[in-house]
């Protein structure tokens, strides 16, 4: 069977008033083989668009749970081209669409279209690219559009009406709602500045899907912002769940985090 | 060739320079490039600066012949050393500082945060921020905090917050990983005072032209008080900040050959250096595209400097431009040969460099040996050497080493 596009995961969910939960893990972490274990675990247990991180020396987007994951991945020695072999090992064995979260240097450094076509052959969905803007974009949205694949770019509460249009036209799967000014790792409350960032995508473009990321760490969060949002994007608070109690304490914290949407 | 390349400005140039940042972050630097456009078409904000430049900093800064030094090369090569290193804090950085501290006033911004590898931009932030009255925050490499004990000690003085940083290499780069996780948290009330040329725009061209004073003023004292230009320049080049700001008022003069010096470490055929232009290939590092260390999968490498301040991986993107135009040569020099240009310059001339602008000298020395009899180099004397004076006594013997390194190394 096909597998569904991540925007028609998301719509599907939406229309049918569940809700999405995306789920962020790092590639590579604390294995290659462990994270495809972990990956598969949390498509089987709540997660409805995987995200997969890609190790970077300099993750300047990330807090501090999620680079001491990826640190562990470059230290146990993780090449960039695993990152398909982790893809792949994701996607033969769930449907779930598998979004890679990427720094742009490396995938410049692979080459924009090789990196495109092999995360396609893998069964990659595609992109999100946290400090690629859409301005520097232009290698990227012609590989993209060559390969088929998702580019998923951000919005920030600071952006302007042009360029929550930018990021609503561009954008394929959904836009990547920041929803505080930080980066990411688990805050007390969700802050309202999120749903300004949904409105302005929405405003800009109605048919554009919006998911809320940075910041989301409890079910009661995940459900809010399904009230208003797409999908809520969870990453450090499974990444923790996982460092502190392995596979069952990761499967837990994503049941537990998908449990207020409806099923 | 009839070029004007001191007309180029950002956010390329050529194929490097951009704005590799979060979308978070655009906004700030949306603001950041109006408002400095803005001030650079008010004259108030030119003679501001200016007056703060003649009242605080000291400027202008002389020119001093460096006949003894030049002496040892045996030729008949003239030196001439560009006094940054007179400035209020000791450094060329109070340049650039000064001119975004206003900037930060004119955005209505109440905090700085800034990066710093030597401590010589930190102290120069921390200065700047008392005298205007803001708050300001110091990321710093663990490393750096130690090598660099005494100006982490002038920062806390100053009234800043020093935080030594514990990521990845401790060291410059991941300095200003933090910054950028600080502004992009804090860009509300926030000004990241970036202190190198390099970084994503408008910063790269912002912060050379605060920094072009020095070779405006030199080019003008070497007409004046000589009668010609030299027939080189030499500067270090970590970021990149001290040589871009003694370039570019001679870009366009092309009888002037331009040659900037990069920290070697070790040496060029070991892996333990920070010669990003020598050794690395184009990249995204810190917002923008440019050289940088790197491996194939396009990890940052970490680089190796005796030298906190060029211990960088990266570089600013104008010289980058400038290398692959052939207008600039860039060259590596270890940690040796600046050493033994420090000791040279502080024996021959009474002046004790920074160790970063050891590597100019050091280059200046070579270069003098290359150039013809009667020539004449230009180095920017970025910085004064009290800061590393830790260093600097224990590689040369004069005060005990704990640690006992071996003859030659020092940290």
């Amino acid at each position: 069977m096909a597998r569904k596009t991540t925007a028609q995961v998301l719509r599907e969910n939406k229309d049918s008033g569940k809700g999405s939960l995306v789920g962020y893990f790092p590639a590579g972490y604390p294995s290659v083989e462990a994270s495809i274990e972990a990956a598969v675990a949390m498509c089987e247990n709540g997660v409805d668009v995987l995200e997969l991180g890609v190790p970077y020396s300099d993750p300047v987007m990330d807090g501090p749970v999620i680079q001491a994951a990826t640190l562990t991945a470059l230290e146990q020695g993780f090449k960039l081209k695993q990152i398909f072999d982790v893809v792949r090992g994701v996607t033969e064995r769930v449907d779930t669409p598998v979004l890679v979260m990427t720094y742009w240097n490396p995938v410049l450094q692979y080459g924009v279209d090789r990196f495109a076509a092999d995360l396609a052959a893998a069964g990659g969905a595609g992109l999100i690219t946290p400090d690629l803007i859409p301005d520097e974009a232009n290698l990227w949205l012609t590989a993209s559009d060559a390969h088929n694949l998702d580019r998923v770019f951000l919005a920030a509460p600071t952006s302007t009406e042009t360029r929550f249009e930018t990021a609503a036209k561009l954008s394929r799967g959904f836009v990547y709602a920041v929803s505080t000014m930080g980066i990411t790792g688990a805050r007390a409350e969700l802050d309202a500045l999120a749903q300004k960032v949904v409105g302005g995508v929405r405003k800009a473009d109605p048919a554009q899907l919006t998911c809320v990321g940075i910041g989301i760490s409890t079910a009661e969060q995940v459900a809010e912002v399904n009230g208003y949002a797409d999908g809520a994007i969870v990453g450090s608070a499974f990444v923790k769940a996982y460092a502190e109690g392995g596979i069952e304490a990761l499967k837990a914290e994503v049941q537990a985090l998908a449990s207020n949407l409806a099923r | 060739m009839t070029t004007n390349l001191r007309s180029q400005s950002g956010p390329y140039f050529g194929d490097f320079g951009g704005r590799y940042v979060p979308e978070s972050l655009i906004a700030a630097l949306d603001q950041l490039e109006a408002t400095y456009k803005a001030a650079k078409a008010d004259p108030t904000f030119a003679m501001e600066l200016a007056e703060l430049h003649r009242t605080y900093t000291g400027r202008p800064s002389i020119i001093t012949e460096a006949k003894r030094f030049a002496a040892s090369t045996g030729t008949d090569v003239r030196i001439f050393l560009k006094r940054e290193d007179l400035n209020h804090t000791g450094s060329h950085k109070i340049n650039n500082v000064l001119g975004q501290a206003l900037l930060t006033k004119r955005m209505g911004k109440t905090r700085i945060i800034a990066e710093t590898g030597a401590g010589q931009h930190g102290v120069a932030s921390a200065t700047a921020a008392a005298l205007f009255g803001l708050e300001c925050t110091v990321y710093m490499g663990e490393v750096d905090t130690e090598r660099q004990a005494l100006n982490v000690a002038r920062m806390r003085l100053l009234g800043a917050e020093v935080i030594p940083v514990k990521t990845g290499s401790r060291t410059l780069k991941d300095a200003i990983n933090e910054a950028l996780r600080d502004w992009v948290a804090n860009v509300d009330n926030t000004h990241y005072l970036l202190g190198t040329v390099a970084g994503p725009h408008p910063f790269p061209e912002m912060v050379r032209d605060f920094h072009s004073v020095i070779g405006i003023e030199a080019r003008q004292q070497m007409l004046d008080e000589y009668g010609f230009l030299p027939t080189a320049l030499a500067a270090c080049v970590g970021g990149g900040s001290n040589a871009i700001g003694l370039f570019h008022a001679f870009l366009d003069d092309q009888d002037v050959a331009i040659y900037g010096f990069e920290a070697a470490g070790d040496g060029l055929d070991t892996p333990r250096h920070a010669a990003t232009l020598t050794y690395g290939r184009p990249g995204v590092l810190h917002g923008a595209r440019s050289y940088m260390l790197q491996d194939e999968d396009g990890q940052t490498m970490e680089s190796h400097s005796i030298s906190a301040g060029l211990d960088y991986p990266g570089v600013g993107p104008e010289h980058a431009w400038l290398k692959d135009l052939g207008r600039a040569n860039y060259w590596g020099i270890s940690d040796k040969e600046a050493m033994d240009a420090m000791l040279q310059l502080s024996r021959t001339e009474g002046i004790i460099p920074a160790i970063e602008t050891s590597h100019a000298l050091a280059g200046a020395l070579k270069l003098a040996k290359e150039l013809p009899a009667g020539s004449s180099i230009l180095v920017n004397l970025s910085g004064r050497g009290d800061k590393d004076m830790e260093t600097a006594g224990k590689y040369f013997g004069f005060i005990a080493d704990t640690n006992a390194a071996p003859a030659g190394g020092s940290h």
